[in-house]
């Protein structure tokens, strides 16, 4: 418990906590307010009499129903999907892999290679997308899914490998070795005795990986262009703004929804989420 | 276990396959392949076409000639190129600043014992975890000109008597555009220092206590060093990640008013995307490339000094 008196805690802890995570929560609270309101009570302005932003006495879902009717919006959720899944498993492959390597086995280069996995992860999507977009044009994935499938990883797989070389450097030299003592080969040590320890970090990269490919959108802005193939992100940009005319409340609820799968993976891994995210900024 | 060791010395001649993967060097170059492959394929290999572009004079269905450095003189002389390089340097310094202060005070909160701080912990996190442009929506809506939530209170406020027109005017959009970025920033600054932390012994401050020093001093003595090096790795991330931004600007004023609120990244695009001339969309992006490297580095060696310290 927080100490002090009484006053003290209110102004100094509870108060400034309460201001955080109420400013934090608020575009939330907006997002699903406005889901839920009918055109009529979004479009009145700012300084109309009886405007009550707060709250809705008309709950509606014709914004919800139009997002589905008339937009692909049940396709670009699916997309986002295949999309996040697919890559996060071919990231968690290929780093759980190298980190392995990285961590574990003594080869020239060793220490350099690290360094390079390190600064591949600062490569910020926007320095490449442009000669990218060349090359997936070249190769014929443009407006796949597959053009997100492969370039996601060049992302995703310097995080996990740089993820679960932390893990791996933790689980002590000693098992691996008794198992060589054993008998085991150097790969049937590596599969069956040291990855099976190293789950909880494997689970951790998965579910960051997961959500900061749901989260990406150059790549995905660029490579796609017919409606069918679009993200969640890419769709609701493109399709629910036409012009000038913004459809608010189609948009927030294509935010809403958009946001529920990560949302939930999120909730049910918070823990994962948490110690993989402050695992990846100790190294 | 006596057993599997007579097993494998029954095997009298592994296959070179088997035996090529007990040399760590032969495993080492098979484990690191896949992730060599397609690092190389999408990274390595596009970073070359992209200097090769910015040399050239390709545009969308032409191939182009090679020009030699024709569009880093042409950026050299235009004025909206210069203006996102400014907007990039004066957006991430300030952003950062905010993101650090505000992060470290929430983390600080979080420290405390209190009852619901799992709960807590987890919704502050939330803006770092919904994708950003669904999040930066609702906050494209709460800045709307006519219909503004923000505006509606503080008229209600008493705090103004006419709209403020927060994405029209130049100098607010960009305000209001770092506001978000904060906003988004501050979970993950205040997730990682509050574990940063919590690896500090609390005997330490107590010690500290003892010795009669004032809390100030006890955070600026002992916590802040202590706290340093995690700090800088967060800054880091969050520093290249803000330089290099493009889903924010895009979102809130696509770049405008009257392209004052280009960054790097967003100017690139309406570049080398929108309009169509691939090669100097490509020259903005790599101009970024000498700063983030150079970013990068001061932060590598001096995290590394913190380190050996």
């Amino acid at each position: 418990m927080i100490e002090g008196a009484l006053w003290r805690r209110w102004a100094f802890s509870y108060l400034p906590l309460i201001l955080f995570v109420v400013v934090l929560l608020f575009p939330f609270y907006w997002m699903i307010i406005t889901t839920f309101r009918p055109d009529g009570e979004l479009y009145r302005p700012w300084n109309a009499p009886n405007n009550m932003p707060f709250w809705t006495t008309k709950p509606t879902l014709e914004h919800i129903i139009y997002l589905f009717e008339e937009t692909s919006f049940a396709r670009w959720m699916f997309n986002t999907m295949f999309i996040a899944a697919i890559s996060t498993l071919i990231s968690l492959f290929c780093g759980v892999l190298a980190g392995y390597a990285l961590a574990r086995l003594n080869f020239p280069w060793a220490g350099s290679l690290g360094t390079l996995i390190f600064i591949t992860y600062l490569v910020p999507q926007t320095l490449l997308f442009i000669p990218l977009a060349e090359i997936i044009r070249d190769f014929r994935l443009g407006d796949t899914p597959w053009s997100l499938i492969l370039t996601y990883p060049t992302f995703l797989i310097p995080f996990c490998t740089w993820l679960m070389m932390g893990y791996f450097k933790a689980i002590p030299k000693e098992l691996e070795e008794c198992a060589r003592i054993d008998g085991a080969s150097r790969w049937k040590a590596m599969a069956y005795i040291i990855i099976p320890i190293a789950v909880p970090g494997i689970l951790s990269s998965g579910i960051i990986a997961f959500t900061l490919s749901w989260n990406e959108f150059i790549y995905a802005l660029v490579f796609l262009s017919s409606p069918d193939q679009k993200t969640v992100a890419v769709g609701v940009t493109s399709e629910l703004i036409r012009g000038d005319v913004f459809f608010w409340g189609s948009l927030m609820a294509g935010a809403l929804l958009g946001s529920v799968p990560v949302a939930i993976v999120y909730s049910f891994f918070v823990e994962h989420y948490v110690s993989g995210l402050t695992g990846s900024v100790k190294g | 276990m006596a057993v599997t060791a007579l097993g494998s010395t029954e095997v009298v001649r592994p296959s070179v396959r088997r035996r090529r993967l007990e040399d760590e060097r032969w495993l080492a170059l098979v484990l690191l392949m896949p992730t060599a492959i397609l690092l190389g394929l999408f990274i390595a290999y596009p970073f070359f076409e992209g200097v090769m572009l910015s040399l050239s004079s390709a545009r969308v269905g032409d191939p182009g000639e090679f020009v030699w450095f024709k569009n880093f003189v042409k950026l050299w002389h235009d004025s909206i190129f210069w203006t996102a390089v400014w907007n990039t340097f004066w957006y991430t310094a300030v952003t950062t600043v905010f993101k650090l202060g505000l992060g470290l005070w929430l983390a600080l909160l979080l420290n405390r014992h209190f009852r619901g701080k799992a709960i807590v912990r987890a919704f502050v996190l939330l803006p770092f975890i919904i994708p950003t442009v669904l999040s930066t929506f609702a906050w494209k809506w709460m800045f709307d000109p006519t219909f503004s939530v923000i505006n509606w209170s503080l008229f209600k406020l008493g705090l103004i008597s006419a709209r403020i027109n927060w994405l029209g005017d130049a100098d607010l959009a960009m305000t209001s555009i770092m506001i978000v970025n904060i906003w988004r920033g501050v979970p993950f600054f205040a997730i990682s220092l509050l574990a940063g932390l919590q690896t500090i012994s609390p005997e330490l401050n107590e010690a500290a206590a003892i010795d009669g020093a004032r809390p100030w001093n006890r955070f600026w003595y002992v916590t802040w060093p202590l706290l340093l090096p995690v700090t800088m790795v967060v800054m880091l991330f969050s520093v290249i990640q803000t330089f290099a931004d493009f889903q924010l600007v895009y979102v809130m004023t696509g770049g405008g008013p009257a392209n004052a609120t280009h960054l790097f990244a967003t100017y690139a695009y309406q570049i080398g995307i929108v309009s169509g001339l691939l090669s100097e969309g490509a020259a903005v992006s790599l101009a970024m490339f000498p700063f983030l490297f150079v970013i990068v580095v001061a932060q590598l060696l001096y995290i590394r000094r913190v380190e050996v310290r």
